[in-house]
């Protein structure tokens, strides 16, 4: 199986294209670095008010967990479609059980 | 690998070959052995319960035993009989549907179905250690916190170790699905029974995770002192509730989905007609699901949640109402102008029908939050909720075992019996829970131990126990029909039905490899296709070669028993801290299995070319 | 199916992690095992952000947590991330000795980051008495907190595990998707990590 599926050697396209890849995750890890400072800044310094900081430390957090499923993990790529229906799955009933529990636990 | 050269082997080869086995088609035979184990002991308790209830006042059953009985009667039901029952005949049959030789995790397969056996076990070693639990099988707080003794510890740990296995299997099916469908056979052109076991392993992937937090939540504070339940500590007992039933909403919908499914199958075989409205009923299962996570509330409704939830969760729940109502007219659609043939396996399924909506109307009606506090924790919910998981699971099920107990066992089973068995079931089972719903409007509660005389229900009550000794008969000569069956049934065809899928391309039972050649699906009912077009089997998708297949291990046999041991010394080391070791040395063995998988290459192995060119078609 | 035999650059599909069909399984397997999983987390989420005031008088997270040593832990895991790509880029390339050396790097990160998380229970048990039966908040909270925790002593033993079992034998299509799938997991891991220092330290410390 392994001889028809396989390509003579790794050509320089195979490598250029990994070599264009590390280099998108190299940026989105910097990105990831700068999204994390910018939420720890903003808490250390208490610079802003707690009905925005809420909302913007969520996004932050969304953004980098994007960044990890898409580019550290390749959802962005091909043959990732039902992996990417049970993460989003996952994360509906996620979301249903984490709003359950932080808004009608206590009345 | 014929049943002669089977017969001919020791007791203790076919042991071996049983507890080291990796074939999907053993798997099966061992859900259903271990399910049906358990079906047989929450029969049992079942009866008990209903004796104590025969008339007013009764002292058959103390109340302490009496809530033992209710409590292992329902987790046993649901999980140890009902869902393994329901992955076995996935295991049985789903590989064969799609065309593959086997399941995308074998050993995982294995691991767990023995993570069942062994949870299965623990929870029910209860009755010899010290009582079972006994705070109803939803184990509210802060009751299943109060609860002495450890009962309720046996059901924490012992559905801890159930719940993985059934995760596990989830999980092993999804990936079957998705990788190992035969050349040709796209996603829609999966038979129904493929695509519920699909769509069922999708809820058990998503529900399971929420009860194994909320077990170990309920572990922590039974056992290691945390607060979570403990209001006196700012804990909050609502949290059990959301987290039980965001698991056993889905849960329900894990045990009609698979019943679904096979129902499509039976209906359009014994019509001889395509299933009516496929894309629909597809559509339908996943809708089903999609909603079925929305609306676990509707089992808090009394709660307090407050106008504005109940009305969202109410709303939800009755809109559930629609796609079910899209599958039952399909059904009946698929029979309307087909041939039908009634045998055993097709009464089930029309049983089904009439029992099942019946089910679903005093389901709409609880789901109205506002008459819901008239119905919660009446009889009225007991009826219902048996009328779906009895007219539609346990249903199901039996016309599943009917229907695939050729394939599965190389015989057919007494069709007289057979139908002897369903007449008396069903009548059994409308005696005992149709009187139930007017008990509950008047009045009766649920869980209680005893009814007081004169406030009619002593007639309802003593109807309902004679329905449930009809079950038990009809259960009886469904057992009787088994074991005649193995001795003296007839030996089943490859296509006893005139099947329209590709499980009755194979023998009966299968190679274990399944297909020799896998084949080429060129359509919905793959097998039908070739039918109509004269030829009557499969065309094959490759050439004959060597096929590769799993290696058997005895390896989740011991790792399950590590759990076990450890689960055993989880629950006794409140007593002593001596028990800590047996929490090391099982822990010990579980991992070292671990270990051992992971370090130990299997690569598997081929059946050659030439031994497969010596095997008869 | 040869699979036995070490990979050499004549040899390498493109994505040897997904060569076979046990490898296609794994890949697809553990994908569906995180969509699990993230329910698992948020249900532990979803329990905290009930309980995490119920502090029944003890200390609160405003007077627990600094935010040194989470960032330097949040920086230590999303590191290891980085150099688990790092890892897999060189398995993608045949590179075996690179791709363990930034594995041995992403396991140092894994137990620095471990090492940081004992500290900081042990600081709070110590300097505090805060413990997991002071409160429901601590219960929650210490919960929520080594479930993760434990996610990631699993990553470093499956990790070490297989560093070491394939030490000798080089990349070959039978151990490129346990790889694959380990990275997987570790990413995951940091996935739910950028959750609780957002949810548990951040929003704990915003009052």
């Amino acid at each position: 199986m392994t001889e028809n599926t396989s390509t003579n050697k790794i050509n320089s396209f195979q490598k250029q294209k990994n070599k264009d890849e590390m280099k998108k995750q190299v940026i989105t890890f910097v990105l990831m670095i700068a999204f994390t400072i910018v939420a720890f800044a903003i808490v250390g310094t208490g610079i802003m008010q707690k009905m925005f900081v809420i909302p913007l430390l969520l996004i932050l957090a969304l953004v980098q967990v994007g960044f990890q499923f898409y580019y550290f993990m390749h959802l962005k790529d091909k043959g990732h479609e039902m992996p990417a229906t049970m993460i989003y799955g996952g994360m509906w009933a996620a979301l249903l059980t984490i709003v359950t529990l932080s808004v009608i636990a206590w009345w | 690998m014929s049943i002669a050269a089977t017969q001919k082997r020791g007791f203790g080869t076919v042991l071996w070959d049983y507890l080291t086995t990796v074939d999907h088609k053993k798997i099966a035979h061992l859900y259903l052995f271990g399910g049906g184990f358990f079906f047989l002991l929450g029969g049992l308790e079942a009866l008990f319960i209903r004796i104590q209830l025969i008339t007013p006042e009764n002292d058959f059953l103390s109340a302490g035993l009496y809530n033992e009985m209710i409590t292992m009667h329902g987790t046993t039901m649901i999980f140890l009989a009902a869902m393994p029952l329901l992955l076995g005949l996935m295991n049985a049959v789903m590989p064969l549907q799609i065309g593959a030789r086997d399941v995308a995790f074998p050993f995982l397969n294995s691991l767990g179905l023995w993570l069942f056996m062994f949870g299965g076990i623990l929870l029910n070693l209860s009755w010899f250690l010290g009582g079972a639990p006994d705070s109803g099988w939803t184990s509210y707080a802060p009751l299943s916190i109060q609860s002495p003794g450890h009962g309720v510890d046996f059901y924490v740990l012992g559905l801890q170790i159930a719940g993985a296995g059934t995760l596990i299997g989830g999980i092993n099916f999804l990936a079957t699905v998705v990788t190992m469908r035969a050349p040709g056979m796209t996603y829609m052109r999966m038979p129904l029974f493929t695509w519920a076991t699909f769509i069922t392993s999708v809820l058990i992937l998503f529900a399971f995770p929420a009860l194994t937090v909320g077990l170990f939540l309920l572990m922590f504070d039974r056992m290691f002192g945390s607060a979570f339940f403990d209001v006196a500590l700012g804990g909050n007992t609502i949290i059990w509730q959301h987290l039980f039933w965001i698991f056993g909403h889905p849960e329900v919908y894990i045990l009609i989905l698979p019943a679904f499914g096979l129902f499509s199958d039976i209906f359009s075989t014994f019509s001889r007609k395509r299933l009516f409205g496929y894309t629909a009923m597809v559509f339908a299962t996943m809708l089903i699901a999609f909603l079925g996570f929305m609306v676990w509330a509707h089992h808090m409704f009394t709660v307090g949640l407050g106008p504005v939830a109940n009305s969202i969760f109410a709303i939800a729940t009755m809109a559930i109402a629609v796609p079910t109502g899209i599958k039952i007219f399909n059904w009946l659609a698929t029979m309307w102008g087909g041939s039908i043939k009634i045998n055993s396996a097709m009464l089930w399924s029309l049983g089904f029908i009439p029992t099942f909506t019946i089910g679903g109307m005093t389901g709409v009606m609880l789901g109205s939050s506002v008459a819901d506090y008239q119905y919660h924790d009446t009889y009225f919910v007991v009826a219902h909720f048996h009328y779906v998981i009895v007219g539609g699971t346990v249903f199901g099920i039996l016309a599943g075992l009917h229907y695939w107990w050729p394939k599965m066992f190389g015989r057919i089973l007494h069709e007289g019996m057979g139908k002897f068995t369903f007449w008396v079931f069903m009548i059994g089972f409308h005696l005992t829970f149709f009187i139930q719903h007017f008990l509950g409007l008047m009045g009766m509660p649920r869980r209680y131990w005893v009814f007081l005389e004169d406030q009619g229900l002593d007639l309802g009550n003593l109807i309902s126990t004679i329905g449930a000794f009809l079950m038990a008969i009809a259960v009886i000569v469904f057992l009787y029909n088994v074991v005649h069956t193995a001795i003296k049934g007839d030996k089943a065809p490859a296509d006893p039905y005139d099947g329209r899928t590709l499980e009755w391309t194979t023998a009966s039972p299968p190679a274990h490899y399944n297909f020799k050649q896998l084949p080429l699906v060129r359509g919905l009912d793959p097998l039908w296709i070739e039918k109509t077009e004269g030829k009557g089997k499969m065309t094959p998708a490759e050439p004959l070669g060597d096929i590769h297949m799993p290696n058997g291990s005895i390896l989740p046999f011991i790792m399950s028993l590590g759990f076990f041991i450890a689960g055993i010394g989880f629950i006794f080391q409140v007593d002593h801290s001596a028990w800590l070791i047996a929490v090391y040395v099982g822990m010990a063995i579980a991992i070292g299995c671990m270990l051992i998988r992971s370090l130990k290459d299997d690569h598997g192995h081929h059946i050659h070319k030439e031994e497969l060119e010596r095997e008869a078609d | 199916m040869s699979q036995d035999h070490s990979l050499n650059p004549e040899t390498m599909p493109a994505e040897p992690e997904k060569a076979t069909l046990e490898g296609k399984n794994k890949f697809f397997g553990l994908w569906f095992f995180l969509g699990g999983e993230t329910v698992l987390f948020a249900s532990l989420f979803g329990t905290y952000l009930a309980l995490k005031n119920s502090t029944a008088g003890g200390p609160t997270s405003n007077d627990l947590f600094g935010l040194e040593l989470v960032f330097l832990m949040t920086i230590l895991l999303l590191t290891s991330s980085l150099t688990s790509v790092y890892a897999m880029y060189h398995m993608k390339n045949n590179e075996f000795k690179k791709m363990q050396l930034w594995l041995g790097i992403t396991a140092l990160l894994g137990l620095g980051f471990l090492a940081c998380e004992i500290y900081e229970f042990a600081h709070y048990i110590t300097d505090y008495g805060f413990t997991f039966r002071s409160s429901a908040f601590g219960s929650a909270f210490y919960t929520l907190v080594s479930f993760h925790g434990g996610h990631v002593i699993f990553g470093l033993s499956w990790l070490i595990a297989l560093m070491v079992r394939n030490a000798k034998r080089g990349l070959n299509l039978y151990n490129a998707p346990k790889f694959n799938t380990f990275s997987l997991y570790w990413h995951f891991i940091d996935v739910v990590w950028v959750f609780i220092f957002t949810v548990v330290y951040l929003m704990g410390k915003v009052v």
